[in-house]
């Protein structure tokens, strides 16, 4: 057996079925187990206002019960082969992952294609979904993580959709009806825009046919296009916001701005800066001024969470109440350094260095790979991304990002969300 | 796959795993000492070392380290836990010189710089109160601390605030230089490497570290407990948890694989996996009767393997329209169900396919290979991870029912429930 290098043209099997369906398959000789994993083109951007956390519902509920089997006899075979799948819904897509020894794929592919198409969303089991989702959000309510989380979206995305919560509130999922599932599906589900990875143990021929033979005849003639984003608004002012949550003895920080999607020519650039920010080694420059200089905070770091669109380019940090303002500058500092002067080209070649060297490791597992071809397939990158991969991290420059930065962080002009035992 | 053990002459043992499936190796530094090894006063010391041990030494200062493996594309942490403390770092294969000397180097050259000892202070009270951020912290390090009297279990891994506050530099490092020696460790790569040249490199680098007594491990057993005790935690949220916490087999107990067995059939299987994630549990026998049957929203367990009788948890998120009562007896009639009656075959031997599918998802990882020859050594052997399905597959139904019989007791338990004192967010309401 020959070690697979770095994926590329030469060993994906790439094929488009003909209702839209790409399927992307790489052999991974020595794994002695499958994964496959994907998503479709329907997620909380789909939701109506007053049904917030339909598409997240609509998601979980797939698995309670289809036309054929029900959720005891769908999760019997699974988990008596050992193996798993799940479905969840983000913003734009909705997604799915499985696994399973090699020799049960065929069982797992037929289950997906059975949850995906032929749904019944029975009544006693969505009830008691329901109930499991609702407490989840009331777990979520009490979570001060989740809790800044929420608030920063509000902060950073007024009027909109990114401001609002994918998972729904209790109102909201209270308010969503069995029909609803059922109609939400039947109107946003369908094979265009769909993407299937299937990675491990198995002939990528063999696996392209089987994902044919198992999904190649699903239609949705009426499948919309996805929805437009409307453009986000000016960014002139900080906007900072609390949630009080008494009883809890540290407050979680977030603050940022909405960043670059990851098809922006920006994007690469603004990763590095991100890298130098809040990334490279313990968490950067803010996890050394934050963490290790002041000791303020265990985890102090920068996230660049864009994908099909803006989402945002964000710092988060839990810490002592009493510490907060503290904190609130030392990463304000750091991110009016990012803005003001180019990164050193010391720490330009770290970040750049460091991605680079980063790719085997990423690539190790079969779920790691799954990642790789959907993320080249999905922002368009080409399947010979991660071969082109170190000319261009390489070729980015100290003022590409710097130029970045600028683009999207105004350090006087950052959403700051709290939430932590002060009061308002 | 080629395996190769040594012992050095000053008493470290090394585990090489020549494996050339990826162009990575990772590296595992293994220590015999843990939170269970803390004295009163000191509780948090093992987990405080570990933190100061990426404060630099002499010939790597602090943050120098952390670019070097970065700049290389490699990976690199540690964790502490009851019985152990581990490093490992995750390279490219060309690079792994870099790991391999700074892990021999700061196994003895470790500064704890005063004002590091300080800033790190406060950086492990930030992390001990994200942690009491949680309401399943505060239930289980209650448990943990009512659990035992004696053994080292009885705190949490992180340490008591107090004694976070109180330790000295002093303190901390005469912890370090107590453990952290030859005969206390074990060090484990695999990877894509040869082993001959690698083993004369790791002789180079360890040889010089003279040997040094290994340190006596506390000697504290808990009596068997003698009867069920029931806690509360009160604080803020909606959400009641209840988690039945029994005293388990220790990993080399006889009964510990049939307990694994009894575990999947009630909660699903464990995972003992580092890196590679698990399965779902909804056709296990505590979804289906407290999940399905609307008392709990969700149910887990675990049994974990340690080197004395620690704890095994069942853990349930309690139905919004139900009580921690209501959730409690109807575990225990479920209790008393695999008690009185063996499971069929056919479930065990379920559990046992399920076990070798979460094998092979662990294996994919390289990093995972490394650290079951490291953990594995920690519990008494590599033979403990070699033999492992082979022990699973041999447990019958019979073995099961006994282990549910008698670790299951209910004079083994004690039943903590977190009541919520909070309300439902008042914005919007209902409809």
């Amino acid at each position: 057996m020959s070690r697979p290098a770095i994926p590329g043209p030469q060993d994906i099997t790439r094929v488009e079925l003909p209702n839209g369906i790409v399927v992307l398959a790489r052999a991974n000789p020595f794994s002695p187990s499958v994964t496959i994993s994907g998503g479709l083109m329907a997620g909380a951007l789909n939701n109506p206002p007053d049904k917030l956390g339909l598409a997240d519902f609509t998601a979980s509920a797939l698995m309670r019960g289809t036309q054929l089997r029900d959720m005891q006899a769908i999760y019997d075979t699974l988990e008596s082969a050992g193996a798993s799948l799940g479905f969840s819904a983000g913003t734009h897509t909705t997604g799915f992952h499985g696994k399973c020894l090699a020799e049960d794929l065929s069982m797992l592919l037929g289950l997906l294609a059975e949850t995906l198409t032929q749904p019944a969303f029975p009544a006693a089991p969505v009830e008691k979904l329901r109930n499991q989702i609702l407490t989840g959000l009331a777990l979520r309510d009490d979570d001060t993580g989740d809790r800044a989380g929420m608030l920063f979206d509000e902060l950073a995305y007024p009027d909109h959709p990114y401001s609002l919560p994918e998972e729904g509130q209790p109102w909201t999922v209270k308010a969503i009806t069995r029909t609803d599932l059922a109609v939400f599906h039947a109107a946003h589900y369908g094979p265009r825009g769909l993407l299937l990875a299937v990675v491990g143990g198995v002939d990528p021929q063999v696996a392209a046919e089987a994902v044919a033979a198992a999904l190649g005849n699903w239609t949705n003639p009426s499948q919309p296009e996805p929805p437009a984003l409307p453009a986000l608004g000016p960014h002139s002012a900080e906007r900072r916001g609390r949630v009080p949550m008494p009883g809890k003895s540290q407050t979680d920080i977030l603050l940022g701005a909405p960043g670059p999607a990851r098809n922006d020519p920006q994007y690469v650039a603004a990763a590095l800066a991100n890298d130098v920010l809040g990334g490279f080694g313990m968490m950067g420059r803010i996890g050394e001024s934050v963490r290790e200089k002041a000791g303020l905070a265990y985890y102090a770091g920068s996230n660049l969470g864009g994908s099909l669109g803006p989402g945002p380019w964000s710092v988060s940090a839990g810490v002592h109440p009493k510490d907060e303002e503290q904190a609130i500058d030392l990463i304000k500092q750091e991110i009016r350094r990012l803005v003001t002067e180019p990164v050193s080209a010391e720490e330009l070649a770290d970040s750049q260095e460091a991605a680079i060297g980063r790719l085997p490791l990423s690539l190790e597992t079969n779920g790691g790979v799954t990642g790789a071809l959907l993320n080249m397939e999905r922002h368009n990158l080409g399947l010979d991304y991660y071969q082109r991969y170190p000319e261009m991290m390489r070729a980015v420059t100290r003022e590409d990002s710097l130029a970045a930065a600028r683009q999207f962080l105004n350090p006087d002009a950052l959403a700051i969300a709290l939430a932590g035992p002060l009061e308002a | 796959m080629t395996l190769t053990r040594t012992t050095l002459p000053n008493g470290l043992r090394v585990f090489l795993q020549e494996m050339h499936t990826a162009p990575l190796i990772s590296q595992w530094l293994w220590f015999k000492t843990g939170s269970r090894d803390e004295a009163p006063g000191r509780t948090g010391a093992s987990h405080w070392v570990e933190h100061m041990l990426f404060k630099g030494t002499p010939r790597f200062p602090g943050g120098l380290l952390d670019k070097a493996i970065s700049r290389q594309g490699g990976y690199w942490n540690a964790m502490t836990y009851l019985d152990w403390t581990t490093y490992y770092e995750t390279m490219p294969a060309a690079q792994i010189d870099l790991a391999l000397e700074l892990e021999a180097d700061r196994f003895t050259n470790a500064t704890f710089l005063p004002a590091d000892v300080e800033s790190e202070r406060t950086v492990i009270l930030s992390e001990r109160q994200g942690n009491e951020n949680s309401p399943l912290f505060k239930l289980d390090e209650a448990i943990q601390n009512a659990a035992y009297k004696n053994h080292g279990y009885h705190h949490e891994v992180i340490g008591h605030t107090a004694d976070l506050q109180s330790m000295t530099r002093d303190d901390l490092y005469d912890h370090y230089r107590t453990h952290y020696v030859p005969a206390n460790a074990v060090l484990a790569l695999s990877g894509d490497f040869e082993t001959g040249p690698l083993l004369e490199r790791i002789r180079e680098l360890y040889e010089p570290i003279p040997a040094a007594p290994e340190p006596p491990r506390p000697h504290r057993p808990e009596p068997e407990p003698e009867g069920e005790q029931r806690l509360t935690v009160e604080g803020p949220g909606e959400t009641a948890f209840v988690h039945a916490t029994y005293r388990a087999p220790h990993a080399n107990d006889p009964d510990f694989h049939a307990h694994m067995v009894l575990d999947s059939l009630l909660t699903g299987p464990s995972n003992l996996n580092m890196f590679g994630g698990g399965i779902s549990n909804k056709t296990s026998l505590l979804y289906q009767t407290l999940v399905d049957g609307e008392i709990a929203v969700s149910i887990a367990g675990g049994l974990q393997a340690t080197l004395d009788p620690f704890l095994y948890t069942l853990h349930q998120t309690v139905h919004p329209a139900r009580t921690p009562e209501e959730a409690i007896a109807a575990l225990d009639e479920q209790i008393d169900a695999v008690q009185a009656s063996a499971p069929s075959e056919a479930e065990v031997a379920r559990a046992v396919k399920q076990a070798r599918a979460l094998f092979a998802y662990g294996s994919e990882s390289i990093s995972n290979q490394a650290f079951w020859l490291g953990f594995s050594e920690m519990l008494g052997g590599y033979e403990w991870f070699e033999t492992y399905l082979d022990r699973l597959a041999a447990v019958t139904p019979a073995d099961v029912q006994r282990a549910a019989q008698t670790w299951l007791a209910p004079h083994r338990r004690i039943i903590g429930t977190y009541i919520p004192d909070g309300r439902p967010l008042a914005e919007g309401e209902d409809e």
